[in-house]
């Protein structure tokens, strides 16, 4: 009895273990090969590749774009859903959330047959002149569809946190509704509205799906970072380009989730009340 | 001195909050949690807009339902300070100071002796000190009216007093028409010249402090004196005086003519307690152990079966009243209120 009580004890211990050392495992070990499969001088030189320095420019240009027009966008609206409650506003947020869950394939369908040539509003498009598919104002539509919600989302639940004493204070020392926003409001939910733009820029940096339905990989033109990896490894010998383009790519993410994590503003993986156990040290 | 007319109806979640106060002055508004005190300020400081009813202070009408008038929070010079003081945490004292107004915030830091935490975040300073800085804040905006949502409470024993004591200076220097909400009777006495008791929405009673003491409108009001209050059964009795049969058992008399179901009510300072019964005047004798002494400054309140004396720290040490001593308390039937019970 004693005996197999000890065997089936350190048969857990083993599995407990093993389970460790599977999942850190396969989640590092992807990311050690794309630094060391060629060596570090050959990513370096592929970098100025002008595969690399076109798809450079196009991501930065169309992030920064989808990043501002999220921006202005999205902050009014997230303001308007966390400050009203109204009829119907549980359908509002959860349609504003429903891009997250959604296959990025599906919804490049979705753009390609709202706003491409054919779709609802291609006649309104083509009598203003607006052509939006096979070109970057569609990657910008594409990567502002796709990454948008992550911030609208993380910026409603940080004006919702705003204490409505504080705001209501600042109303009644005379302050108009316009300048107790931008005074009281606004100040108060910056740590969680950087928090959410860090995401949604992260997560448009690396927009993939959609980009490649609606708006194409053409080189100079579309062609974003994420979708220059593909086209490369596709291409004959394109491998180290590849590699050397999602280097930088493990690289920017990497930078951008470490300034989240200094600045406070990430959620720490542990409860907010205080256990009575605490973790063990080492 | 200016005068605040509101008279006015907001539906609340179970009842509607229907108040009509001419405020000179200052008026508290007293009672439990939840019967709309902060509801009040809200609909006066134009937070809430109430369903009907009128807001003016001397001419200046706030709120009209009729004419349709209703005028925003920033259009209505009050002073508000809030139960927990909202002051901005991403402001220094000297910012929350000058939000309202630039012109004098010198003056005030000077005045409220928060200069020396003029670059100080509100999360840096004791109770006390915030509450300074909400006042300062709320007087810096130069308001026709001040509005005070609990201003004690969310202070420790020892600094309310002190802080108290600076109110009362500061509403009577300021001289502003003022509402202050509070749930403690002793508060509202000290800080108010009228006072309102609010249940579930209504005034039960609108008058002095004294006038509450002394006629409670009902066991409500009595009990937020700070009166004891017995559950009992009245009976008229031939010489005029009305016996009363306490639910504990006990026998007790008013010259309150009443029948039926009351609650009898007994100021604690009017009560005596003695080692043994004395030949007095007083027709009210209840005997048994003492339950517990509390230490109230230089008083002690003394609890005896159902009812509570306070007696002077002096008379505790002289007759040595500690738990378990067997006592007498004794109060007059002239002091005995009976108020029917609803």
């Amino acid at each position: 009895m004693h005996v197999r009580q000890t065997i089936v004890r350190g048969l857990l211990a083993v599995l407990f273990f093993l389970a460790i050392a599977v999942t850190l495992a396969f989640l590092v070990l992807p990311i050690v090969a794309i630094f060391v499969h060629v060596p570090l001088g050959r990513l370096l030189h592929e970098l100025t590749n002008p595969v690399v320095t076109d798809a450079l420019i196009v991501s930065l240009k169309t992030v920064a774009i989808s990043q501002v027009a999220i921006l202005l966008l999205g902050t009014p609206t997230a303001y308007f859903l966390a400050s009203r409650r109204f009829r119907g506003r549980p359908l509002v947020v959860t349609l504003v959330e429903l891009p997250i869950v959604l296959p990025p394939a599906v919804a490049g369908i979705g753009l390609i047959v709202a706003f491409g040539r054919f779709g609802l509003l291609g006649s309104t498009f083509d009598f203003l002149g607006i052509n939006v598919s096979f070109n970057q104002a569609a990657v910008v539509l594409a990567i502002s569809f796709v990454a948008g919600p992550f911030y609208v989302r993380q910026a409603i639940a940080s004006f919702e946190a705003v204490d409505r004493n504080l705001i209501a204070a600042s109303r009644t020392l005379g302050a108009s509704a316009p300048r107790t926003f931008f005074k009281v409001t606004l100040p108060l939910a910056r740590g969680g509205l950087t928090a959410g733009e860090a995401i949604c820029l992260a997560r448009g940096l690396g927009e993939f799906g959609a980009t490649i339905m609606f708006a194409g990989s053409l080189q100079g033109v579309t062609q974003t970072l994420p979708l220059a990896v593909y086209t490369t490894f596709e291409a004959q010998n394109g491998l180290d380009v590849a590699l050397a383009i999602s280097a930088l790519l493990v690289i920017v993410s990497l930078a951008i989730l470490l300034a989240l994590k200094g600045s406070g503003l990430w959620e720490r993986s542990r409860p907010a009340v205080t256990a009575i156990a605490q973790p063990e040290p080492n | 001195m200016a005068k605040l007319s509101a008279s006015f109806e907001v539906p609340l979640r179970s009842f509607a909050l229907e108040l009509a106060l001419e405020i000179e002055g200052t008026v508290a508004l007293i009672g439990p949690s939840g019967a709309g005190k902060t509801s009040a300020l809200s609909a006066i400081a134009g937070l809430t807009r109430p369903a009907s009813g009128r807001i003016a202070l001397d001419g200046e009408v706030w709120f009209d339902a009729a004419d349709g008038v209703f005028r925003k929070p920033e259009e209505r010079r009050v002073g508000l300070v809030f139960q927990e003081y909202a002051l901005f945490p991403h402001m220094s004292v000297r910012q929350n100071v000058a939000f309202a107004g630039k012109s004098r915030v010198d003056e005030y830091l000077e005045r409220f002796r928060i200069s020396q935490l003029a670059d100080a975040k509100p999360t840096e300073l004791s109770g006390g000190e915030r509450q300074r800085v909400a006042l300062a804040r709320a007087l810096a905006r130069d308001p026709g009216v001040l509005l005070l949502d609990e201003p004690l409470s969310a202070l420790d024993a020892n600094t309310k007093l002190t802080v108290r004591g600076e109110l009362q200076e500061l509403l009577r220097e300021f001289g502003l028409p003022t509402l202050l909400v509070t749930h403690d009777f002793e508060d509202a006495a000290s800080l108010a010249d009228t006072l309102g008791v609010l249940v579930d929405g209504k005034l039960r009673q609108l008058g002095s402090a004294q006038q509450m003491v002394a006629q409670p409108a009902d066991s409500f009001v009595a009990s937020f004196t700070g009166a004891n209050l017995m559950r009992g059964h009245a009976r008229h009795r031939a010489d005029g005086l009305t016996r009363v049969e306490l639910e504990a058992g006990d026998i007790v008399y008013s010259t309150d003519d009443a029948a039926g179901l009351v609650d009898v009510v007994v100021y604690p300072w009017d009560v005596t307690v003695g080692r043994e019964r004395h030949p007095d005047s007083a027709m009210n004798v209840i005997e048994g152990e003492i339950r517990s002494v509390v230490h109230v400054g230089n008083r002690a309140r003394v609890r005896i079966g159902p009812v509570t004396a306070e007696v002077t720290e002096a008379s505790l040490g002289r007759l040595d009243l500690v738990p378990g001593t067997r006592v007498v308390a004794s109060f007059k039937a002239t002091g005995t209120r009976l108020l029917p019970h609803a």
